[in-house]
């Protein structure tokens, strides 16, 4: 442990040893919840998940405030953005894929275009969805959420993140599309972490590589730069949980410390999180840049441990992206 | 009911809304001529006689509603603003352009008056309906009105904010199909035949009426009616005349997106004006 610098305070000191995963949408329910009991023109819907989305605990206690939608998810989406117009905050979730591919055009236009507060909470993003395989899977979903114009997109690395950021996202005016798992993460934060809407956050400093990691890849590229620590490469790894808008300073500003750069995502390569790094790193200050992510391929069935090795988002898989990054730094 | 002279009035405020739409449209040379005209008389009776709102303060909270689901019928929206004045009438010869507050469709963020952003089809009723849901919540007296077009009947969407909206046993919601029967690739029984209508949206759960869509009176009558409705949503499937008021553009399929030109807005005018 004495290898790495984690951040102190905010990040659980013994969090490699002890991972204590908790399940994130677990936190959404019970945040949901709380802020249901506070403010009254909270609302919550669903299109018949909400066991498995856990707004079921919302539905639970306001029930006159729960709408199951069906099998709907655009005129969800739209029924959202009224309720909106009408004064309402209305938390929208479904599975991640079909909160964001059914009804994309049903975002855009009804909800992001009017700039209408509508918080859409996608859970099962990614590929540890496991065994339901790549229709239920999303690889996509950051890409083209992060495309609409003045959409705020989220992706918390774990169960603390999640009930701050949903907090925050009900604070925030404005449209949000949140990405949450099916899978339970492993827990990095403390409780004395502070979720700031477009704010990265460096979870372990280090000099000669930086890892731009959201979800669950911040806790892999921990665990990756614990690897690189012990091969001599220090590694500063910044969660950026916020895709958009992007805290493009502490991207730049970590690129021209190490000058070495790794993206690490549960999703495509094309057009999510690596896609946002380079976007800027290319304009701001060019370094060579690996993305740990999916390569352009839908998921498949297995185990969500099982694929995450498949597809080869393990802590192992960013080390020796993070090496071929460090190689190339030297060759420049 | 209304007496002979309301009904006067509300006939002379629908001629001056088909002038405007017709002047506004030449003047910007490009906009959806057919499906404007033939929902002036639909909002003429919901502006100046059903529904409640202040045009100086257009988010009043005791408003009543008013979606444009058929967003490309954005001319007889903002000429009915305009009378309504929710902004002077000059506005509408920026139609269309770079910079204007007068969008080719719809749009909240920026017009004064318009409830809700369209133009993609189907998506105007789930909006409505979130609307109605949420005056609900808070025990309002607002109603909720959307206007969709025929040919959107199409969309899948219309179908999913239809059971929706009679599950929740939505009565505060009122929705008028502009059933010109035209669409912009043919007569809509051609492209994609939706008939019969009111038998799909009774079949749904909704209180049907059907009126013809440019008689005041029946409009009015139907407004009146759709507010007794308890326990369901209305629907209120409106008979029109794609182009009506301009003798050489009613029912011409090839008027759906077209403006009229220097020369045929002198005829029409000669037409309205008498």
């Amino acid at each position: 442990m004495s290898s790495l610098k984690l951040t102190a305070k905010i990040v659980r000191n013994d969090c490699l040893e002890k991972p204590d995963p908790k399940a994130l949408r677990d936190a959404y329910g019970s945040t949901l919840v709380k802020l249901g009991e506070k403010d009254r023109n909270v609302v919550a819907l669903d299109a018949d998940l909400s066991s498995s989305t856990r707004t079921s605990m919302f539905a639970a206690k306001f029930p006159e405030r729960f709408f199951n939608m069906g099998l709907a998810e655009q005129n969800m989406m739209g029924t959202a953005a009224g309720l909106a117009k009408g004064g309402k905050v209305p938390f929208v979730s479904t599975f991640a894929i079909f909160a964001s591919g059914r009804a994309w055009e049903q975002i855009r236009q009804s909800i992001a275009y009017s700039r209408l507060n509508v918080k859409i909470v996608a859970t099962h993003g990614g590929i540890t969805v496991g065994e339901d395989g790549p229709s239920h899977q999303t690889v996509e979903d950051l890409a083209i959420m992060r495309v609409i114009p003045g959409m705020t997109l989220i992706v918390p690395a774990d169960a603390v993140e999640t009930g701050k950021a949903v907090e925050a996202a009900y604070r925030y005016q404005g449209p949000v599309f949140m990405r949450l798992t099916r899978a339970k993460f492993p827990t990095v934060f403390t409780e004395d972490y502070e979720f700031q809407i477009g704010k990265g956050t460096v979870v372990n400093e280090g000099e000669d590589l930086a890892i731009f990691a959201c979800g669950l890849m911040v806790y892999h590229s921990l665990q990756a730069a614990r690897i690189l620590a012990e091969q001599g490469i220090s590694a500063r790894v910044v969660n950026i949980s916020t895709l958009k808008p992007l805290d493009k300073d502490l991207i730049v500003e970590s690129a021209k410390k190490t000058r070495a750069v790794v993206t690490a995502e549960e999703h495509s390569i094309i057009g999510g999180l690596g896609g946002a790094v380079t976007e800027v790193l290319s304009t701001a200050f060019p370094v060579p840049v690996e993305m740990v992510g999916v390569k352009d391929s839908f998921g498949t069935s297995g185990k969500a441990e099982e694929l995450l090795k498949y597809f080869e988002l393990e802590p192992g898989d960013i080390v020796k992206a993070g090496l071929r990054a460090v190689e190339r730094k030297k060759s420049l | 009911m209304a007496t002979p002279a309301q009904i006067e009035n509300l006939r002379k405020i629908a001629t001056g809304i088909r002038i405007n739409i017709l002047k506004m449209l030449n003047t910007s040379g490009s906009g959806h001529t057919g499906g404007s005209l033939s929902a002036v008389e639909i909002l003429t009776s919901l502006f100046f006689s059903e529904m409640k709102y202040r045009a100086n303060d257009p988010g009043w909270e005791g408003r009543d509603h008013f979606v444009l689901s058929k967003g490309h019928a954005a001319p007889v929206l903002y000429a009915t603003l305009a009378q309504a004045e929710f902004f002077a009438a000059e506005e509408l010869s920026q139609l269309r352009r770079l910079g204007c507050s007068l969008q080719g469709h719809p749009s909240c963020v920026c017009t004064p008056g318009v409830e809700v952003s369209t133009g993609s089809l189907g998506q105007g009723l789930s909006m409505a309906l979130g609307l109605a849901l949420a005056v609900r919540l808070d025990q309002k007296p607002s109603r909720v009105y959307a206007l969709c077009g025929d040919g959107e009947m199409q969309e899948g969407q219309i179908w999913e904010a239809a059971m929706a909206a009679a599950h929740f046993r939505v009565d505060n919601l009122c929705m008028i199909v502009d059933n010109n029967g035209l669409q912009i690739d043919g007569p809509v029984a051609k492209v994609m035949g939706i008939e019969p209508l009111w038998k799909k949206w009774e079949d749904f759960g909704w209180g049907v009426q059907r009126i013809d869509g440019h008689n005041l009176e029946e409009i009015l009558d139907a407004l009146a009616t759709a507010r007794q409705i308890r326990g369901r949503p209305a629907v209120i499937i409106a008979k029109t005349v794609k182009g009506k008021g301009v003798s050489f553009f009613e029912n011409k399929v090839e008027y759906h997106g077209v403006a009229p030109s220097a020369d045929e807005l002198k005829r029409a005018l000669k037409e309205l004006e008498g």
